[in-house]
């Protein structure tokens, strides 16, 4: 029922008054004396180098693609796990054959070297 | 009063759309895109399916816009302006003749279907009855048993593509 959703609603409406007043207040109130250290990304960290738009490793890429294919065989679990005790014996196999083939998938993946960094 | 929240969450959902579209800087379309996503997931919750939702953030606003970034951040771009004049020339009246054409066919075929207007098995009030997860998995488990084995293939060859393209020695 959406009207179940109600809570959140407010939750929304509570974060976003409490984000737009705090920082609305401080910024009016506050005193602003800006120098180059305070303005720096990290003022207490490292000096920043060079451009944050430059290009990232492939490695980036194979570990986010390996994220997502597995994380859309974990979302097929919750409509299983719902109906575990329904679904019987019938549901387990069903189950197993749909993680064997990903099992086979992550046997080589990991024989490949694909969650290894180098 | 039912209809605000669509409202809402649908002019968002336009008004995201767009600045995918419009705006100039790639990483800034990707988090359009991840408003987009979202207020697609508070138009599931409206029509009575919370797992949808639920999917939709996890996998769409979650891992394939993480995705999308990694996507970017890999081929570097700068912003939309930075381009070379001139080096597309033809790019700007395709655009427009290809987008007209597939505005045209969406509204033909928006046109030409009928809506069906009647209640079909997963009401609202069926759906609040069972649960919508168990809907899905009883869905899932019974007519779609094989659509859902084939899935498990598709990300298996998923797998092992991207195995083969990221880890070819170089």
């Amino acid at each position: 029922m959406p009207v179940d959703y109600l809570p959140i609603l407010v939750m929304i409406a509570i974060v976003t008054a409490f984000a737009v007043i705090a920082l609305t207040l401080s910024a009016m109130t506050g005193p602003r004396r800006p120098n180059p250290t305070k303005l720096s990304p990290y003022e207490s960290g490292m000096p920043p180098f060079g451009s944050a738009r430059r290009r990232f490793s492939i490695k980036y890429y194979l570990t986010a693609v390996l994220f997502i294919l597995f994380d859309i065989e974990i979302i097929f679990f919750y409509p299983w796990a719902v109906l575990f005790r329904d679904l019987g014996w019938f549901g387990l196999s069903a189950m197993g054959t749909f993680m064997l083939v990903l099992l086979i998938g992550y046997v080589y993946v990991w024989r490949k070297g694909g969650f290894e960094w180098d | 009063m039912e209809s605000i929240p669509f409202y809402f969450l649908a002019a968002l959902a336009v008004l995201a759309a767009l600045g995918v579209v419009v705006m100039r800087d790639p990483v800034y379309s990707a988090l359009a895109l991840a408003v987009v996503l979202t207020a697609l997931a508070g138009l599931y919750v409206l029509l009575s399916a919370p797992f949808l939702a639920a999917a939709q953030v996890m996998i769409y606003a979650g891992a394939i816009l993480i995705l999308f970034v990694f996507v970017i951040m890999l081929l570097s771009p700068g912003r939309e302006g930075d381009a070379p004049r001139g080096a597309l020339k033809w790019q700007r009246p395709l655009a427009v003749i290809f987008g007209g054409a597939l505005v045209a066919q969406l509204a033909l075929v928006l046109l030409m279907t009928i809506l069906p207007t009647g209640r079909g098995l997963y009401t609202p009030e069926y759906l609040a009855q069972i649960g919508s997860t168990q809907a899905v998995g009883a869905a899932l488990f019974t007519d779609y048993l094989l659509p859902f084995e084939i899935t498990s293939l598709l990300l298996l060859v998923a797998m092992v593509g991207v195995i083969v393209l990221a880890k070819k020695k170089s």
